[in-house]
């Protein structure tokens, strides 16, 4: 017997093992989807929709080039008349006897989303942070009928808003306009916001603003130097969930905009149409529309993953 | 000239009133502290005079200056919170340096540094200057707490309970350290605690609370001896006050006694019957009791006894023997009782 102490806490290692096993096949199993859309996306046209599906296969950025950009189907002779190709893309493209013909309109719409899904995530936690700590610390008449109402807004399916939002956004001149999907999304996060962010500011001790207060600071220099930064978890977890659901939001986006606000989510099914049933080209948007929010994800892990540090403070 | 005082002050939450037109003077330089239980409003007294709550009635001055209707950030004056309430994103230097950097104060950072320094090796904090306030021990947190009230040198300095959530040794420590920092300083303090042995070693003058009113101010000493009635008697002295009827120790009372009241340090035990005679051939007085427990605290030794069917604490000698159940004679120190009306007043 080994005279190591054991806690009868842990778990045996075989438990480990096969607890480990588990994990690692669900994390696979769930996995799949991505990665088949990774590969996609650096597959040939013909790879991707070969029978049976190619696991291994030469990789091209044909999808993404496809992606960017418009082509014209031409006879090899004009091709030959053009001269070598400028680019890689145009060598590329011209090996399917096509030549460019102009850029596609997805790194506007990519743009688009990028201006809406972080401009809305902005404004909701920007004002849901003023609010929570308002609703927190303030004495607001029908406070708890208020937050009721807030959190009311959320209750309704979207499809029963659809039609009068659509009417009163013709209305106003907010169809298909960064500034209407911005104040959409922005209403629709701000309850989920001003929710979250409230339990955060009531977890923070009032002593923390009444010591800054006492100290010689104002109550909004105290809510600037103290409170704001106990709430960077909170913030950050918030700000994750906003953009997710602005980013990822596709039936107000299908129904609001069609051109100069229109976010990548309706647009990507489109390719399929422009291009014929251009997979790689499909795949490559997706894989493209993931990227910022993992990214964002990624960065503001640490704020997640920090955990509440009220450790000053014994309650 | 009060250094900071409440006149009449009263503050009501709801139904409860907190505290009940309190008049307090404090004098400068003078360590006061606020002695009472929970809910006696202490905490509310200190908040008063650091504006954190403004009183329905009455008026609060520091400095002779009425400061009623100021806002805490005005009044000069610094709090130390029962819970720490240091700030757990900043390290401690930055703790300390916190309230110098307030808008107001303009205060250069040589200056600020020159200063921080300063209160850190009061405290004996020097060498964690760096760290974080979250990575300190509990006594070290609540010296950067008390430093960071010292950084400013208020006019008056408001604590409340800064000590109670630390361990034995620590408090004294602290306590200790404490009032040789006020001293040095000749800083006006206003102290809250619980704790009567906090109260006894720190406090120029203790102010009993109960109930939202002070029932006596004075130095730990007359509170101690003559306290004003029955609660202020039982909120010193450990253990507590002996409350016996006059007669179950066969006192002389004046008229109007209800109640007798008997410090443990004043009961006198001889081993033995009250009615038989000691060696000396002496009567032995006083009335019999029996022991029912000896407690050896070291310096002191604490007997409980049965008197007719109330049980009376004795402080008697640290050498003392007492055998379980042996029957004793009681007598009280000529004098040394202090007799209460029925209503609890000290006659």
């Amino acid at each position: 017997m080994s005279s190591a102490a054991v806690r009868v806490t842990d778990t045996s290692p075989r438990g480990k093992m096969i607890a480990g096993t588990l994990v690692i096949a669900y994390a696979l199993l769930t996995m799949i989807p991505l990665v088949w859309i990774v590969a996609t996306s650096f597959k040939s046209p013909p790879d991707s929709i070969s029978y049976p599906p190619k696991v291994l296969f030469e990789p091209t950025l044909e999808g993404y080039v496809n992606l960017f950009t418009t082509r014209s189907r031409q006879t090899p002779e004009y091709i030959d008349s053009l001269g070598p190709p400028a680019t890689w893309y145009d060598s590329l493209v011209r090996e399917r006897n096509m030549v460019i013909t102009g850029e596609s309109r997805f790194a506007g719409r990519y743009m688009n989303s990028v201006i809406i899904g972080f401009g809305s995530t902005f404004l909701a936690v920007f004002l849901g942070t003023l609010a929570a700590y308002a609703f927190s610390r303030f004495r607001i008449p029908l406070r708890d009928d208020l937050l009721f109402f807030i959190l009311s807004t959320r209750m309704m399916p979207p499809v029963a808003v659809a039609i009068p939002i659509y009417l009163m956004y013709r209305g106003l001149g907010l169809s298909d306009t960064h500034l209407g999907m911005i104040l959409l999304y922005t209403a629709v996060n701000l309850s989920l916001s001003v929710w979250l962010l409230k339990g955060f500011v009531d977890e923070i001790p009032r002593e923390y603003e009444e010591a800054a207060v006492v100290d010689g600071y104002t109550r909004f220099q105290a809510f600037i130097k103290v409170v704001l930064p106990q709430m960077r978890a909170g913030i950050a977890a918030t700000a994750i969930f906003c953009l997710i659901f602005s980013w990822n939001e596709y039936a107000f986006a299908l129904l609001l905009t069609s051109g100069t606000a229109q976010t990548a989510p309706p647009f990507i099914p489109i390719i399929i149409g422009e291009g014929g049933l251009d997979w790689p080209a499909v795949a490559a948007g997706t894989t493209l529309f993931l990227v910022p929010v993992v990214v964002f994800t990624v960065l503001l892990r640490r704020q997640l993953l920090r955990g509440i540090t009220f450790g000053a403070v014994r309650r | 000239m009060s250094a900071a005082a409440l006149i009449g002050a009263t503050k009501r939450f709801g139904d409860t009133t907190a505290v009940d037109a309190m008049s307090l003077e404090v004098a400068d330089g003078e360590f006061v502290v606020l002695l009472g239980p929970t809910g006696a409003g202490k905490t509310t007294t200190l908040r008063l005079f650091a504006g954190l709550e403004r009183p329905d009635h009455g008026r609060v001055t520091i400095g002779g200056a009425d400061v009623t209707a100021t806002g805490p950030a005005e009044r000069d004056v610094a709090f130390v919170f029962q819970q720490y309430s240091l700030y757990p994103h900043l390290t401690v230097y930055e703790n300390l340096a916190f309230p110098l950097k307030a808008p107001g104060r303009r205060m250069g950072a040589a200056a600020i540094r020159r200063r921080v320094t300063e209160i850190a090796e009061l405290l004996r904090i020097a060498p964690k200057l760096k760290n974080r306030v979250t990575a300190l021990s509990g006594g070290e947190m609540q010296r950067v707490s008390i430093g960071r009230a010292l950084v400013r040198e208020p006019s008056l300095f408001l604590m409340d309970e800064p000590l109670s959530s630390l361990d034995a040794k620590l408090r004294e420590d602290l306590r200790v350290e404490l009032k040789r920092i006020q001293r040095d300083l000749g800083a006006t303090i206003v102290y809250v605690t619980h704790d009567q042995l906090e109260a006894m070693t720190l406090a120029d003058r203790i102010g009993v609370l109960s109930a939202g009113r002070l029932i006596q101010v004075d130095t730990p000493r007359a509170v101690y001896e003559t306290p004003a009635d029955i609660t202020a008697a039982q909120r010193l002295g450990s253990p507590q006050i002996n409350l016996v009827p006059p007669a179950a120790m066969a006192l002389d009372c004046p008229a109007g006694a209800a109640t007798a009241g008997v410090r443990p340090e004043d009961i006198i035990l001889v081993p033995g019957r009250a009615d038989t005679r000691d060696v000396t051939g002496g009567a032995t007085g006083g009335v019999t009791g029996a022991v029912l427990a000896v407690e050896h605290f070291g310096v002191e030794t604490v007997a409980l006894v049965e008197i007719a069917g109330r049980q009376v604490h004795a402080l008697v000698g640290p050498r003392a023997d007492f055998a379980h159940g042996s029957p004793v004679a009681a007598t009280v120190r000529p004098g040394a009782a202090l007799f209460f009306d029925s209503s609890g007043v000290r006659l």
